[in-house]
């Protein structure tokens, strides 16, 4: 069954066209990646779907339900959570805090309810302190939860970044880049971290460059290049695929 | 995040409130103790001020209009300007609600708005408002502001004008508020106005919709200072458009960054220190260069004002040598010093 839909996605910045025509679908359960060179639209196809941008054409219906033109807060709460490329975290913010941030979505008591510390007020936010240590648990970040999140060092900064969307219970993670900068040893655990989420019963879409990377965790494979999908198919076939091969490699290769 | 205060924490709170509680019995100046309680107002402003600059990061310059709004709401409606004599207490709950909703008319226009450019229409609100105040002079008397606001009563005892009474309801106001905000600033809506603060994009990401929030922070803001307007207003019993310049806005701005931004004790720190130095300090040290200039018959000395002078020396001085404020929140702390700062010890795990 597919989660996300996303039929003939068009996006221009003026005369640019970032994104012409993109169809995919991502199907509930599964890891798919989005593959392709530098600028090939790739965050572009998140931020769509994420409503920084609205689509210049095309359609992106998650489960049912037309996101297009529902701004990024009301993206969260339809339950599509992502993570950035270049980290976006609160910087000044304890590690617990930013992922309790992520929480802010299932959260109920009003303003009134917290500035009187209704007894619901406080057991929401027991809960959510738990859930947060939890999730901090699960990425391996819990002798940080009291440190800003500036100090972490790149790699936990990633899977912190993981941890706060995954607070929100998304069905729908996208991930952009979850491994750049990382070494292969990380590499290697991310992509753990990966496959443990999608046993939480979370979809999963990344982002990846790094194509060998990809191919060992993903059920399914789309690729981009100057905007247009080029490409799609399971790992092994996307792998072979002329088109993929000259996207990558030049033409002639 | 939920923390405990430790014991220390509580005695030295109790202290400190011990202390505000006996101040009226062991000093009974009626001039300091309505310094005091003229602190009291600068406090609640900077308590207010701060939700919108500490916690949510949106720089506000007009402040000043909300405290105005507050201000006049009780005296046109509590003195012989129209003949209504509304009474204090509800009024103080109204004259709140009043400035909040003020609060979100201004706040709107702005919400697009980051950085230098809020400031300056923020700071062009702050100008228009005393100017309508000014120019309204059928219901706000225009350049003569109104004169005779009722002072309030409670259980038969007329407030007058002795300062104690006033004293006392600002501390309650005040304890309420700390109260009130430190529970905020640990809730959804304060981690919402904190990751606004630090990333509004990654914010608005993580399902916070920036418009609410913002919206609540410029309406629970501006509900302080209609408060403050109201006790301001029937203590003073006068209240004219000139008290609401620029100069308010700014000087509560400083306390906060004085005190350390988006701290809640910085912020007491801060306004205090700010309003005695304004209100009871330096106006005692200027009458004392007069004496003293006249003294040595040095007519230079005997007419300086020195207020202003000391006032920004302090301000210069406090911000040179602690620019994240007295009483910092960490984070500002780590933000102004990153630079100087070798990479925290915080990646080898200590805590």
């Amino acid at each position: 069954m597919a989660l996300l839909e996303i039929a003939g996605l068009t996006k221009r910045f003026g005369g640019l066209t970032a994104l012409k025509d993109v169809s995919l679908t991502v199907d509930a359960g599964s890891i798919v990646a989005l593959i392709g060179p530098n600028g090939a639209g790739k965050s572009t196809v998140f931020n769509v779907v994420t409503g920084i941008y609205t689509p210049s054409a095309g359609s992106i219906a998650f489960s049912g339900a037309s996101l297009v033109g529902s701004k990024p807060n009301a993206v969260a709460a339809a339950g599509v959570l992502r993570t950035f490329q270049n980290i976006r975290l609160f910087a000044f913010m304890t590690v617990l805090e930013n992922v309790m941030v992520g929480r802010h979505v299932r959260m109920h008591a009003t303003p009134f309810d917290a500035a009187l510390r209704t007894p619901r007020a406080v057991r929401e936010e027991r809960a959510v302190t738990e859930r947060a240590r939890e999730l901090l648990e699960f990425v391996g970040l819990s002798a940080y939860e009291r440190e800003w999140a500036r100090n972490l060092p790149y790699g936990m900064q990633r899977r912190l970044e993981i941890a706060r969307a995954l607070a929100a219970e998304p069905r729908l993670l996208l991930l952009d880049e979850p491994g750049a900068g990382a070494n292969p040893a990380e590499k290697r655990e991310l992509m753990q971290l990966v496959q443990s989420i999608r046993q939480r019963g979370v979809t999963i879409m990344l982002i990846e460059h790094d194509m060998k990377l990809v191919m060992g965790i993903s059920d399914y494979v789309h690729v981009l290049d100057y905007g247009e999908k080029i490409c799609e198919g399971l790992p092994e076939r996307v792998r072979h695929d002329p088109r993929v091969i000259e996207a990558y490699l030049g033409k002639g290769a | 995040m939920t923390q405990r205060p430790k014991p220390w924490q509580i005695a030295g709170l109790a202290a400190v409130v011990a202390l505000f509680l006996l101040f009226p019995v062991i000093d009974r100046n009626q001039g300091h103790i309505s310094a005091v309680a003229d602190a009291g107002y600068f406090l609640l402003l900077v308590y207010g001020l701060n939700i919108v600059v500490g916690f949510a990061g949106l720089l506000d310059l007009g402040y000043a209009a909300f405290f105005a709004i507050g201000a006049y709401t009780y005296a046109m409606v509590a003195s012989s300007q129209f003949n209504v004599h509304f009474n204090f207490w509800p009024m103080l709950g109204l004259s709140a609600c009043v400035a909040a909703l003020f609060g979100v008319i201004l706040g709107a226009p702005t919400l697009r708005l980051r950085g230098d450019y809020l400031a300056i229409v923020t700071l062009g609100f702050g100008e228009i408002v005393p100017q309508v105040f000014l120019n309204l002079d059928k219901y706000t008397g225009g350049p003569n502001g109104i004169s005779n606001v009722d002072q309030p009563s409670l259980f038969g005892y007329h407030f007058g004008f002795n300062a104690v009474p006033y004293y006392y309801v600002y501390i309650v106001v005040i304890l309420i508020s700390i109260v009130l905000l430190s529970n905020l600033k640990n809730s959804r809506l304060g981690r919402a106005w904190m990751a606004i603060r630090e990333d509004e994009l990654a914010a608005t990401h993580m399902g916070v919709n920036p418009v609410t929030t913002k919206l609540l922070a410029f309406a629970m803001g501006a509900s302080f200072a209609g408060l403050a307007g109201v006790i301001y207003a029937s203590k003073l019993t006068l209240i004219s458009p000139d008290e609401f310049n620029f100069s308010v806005s700014v000087t509560i701005l400083s306390a906060i960054v004085l005190g350390g931004m988006g701290s809640l004790i910085g912020a007491f720190i801060g306004g205090l220190m700010l309003a005695l130095l304004n209100f009871m300090i330096l106006p005692q040290v200027t009458n004392w260069t007069h004496a003293l200039g006249a003294a040595i018959h040095n007519d230079a000395i005997a007419n300086a004002d020195l207020h202003y002078i000391i006032y920004g020396a302090i301000l210069v001085l406090v911000m040179l040598f602690r620019p994240e404020g007295l009483i910092s929140s960490a984070s500002r702390r780590a933000e102004l010093h990153h630079a100087q700062a070798a990479p925290s010890a915080a990646a080898a795990g200590v805590e």
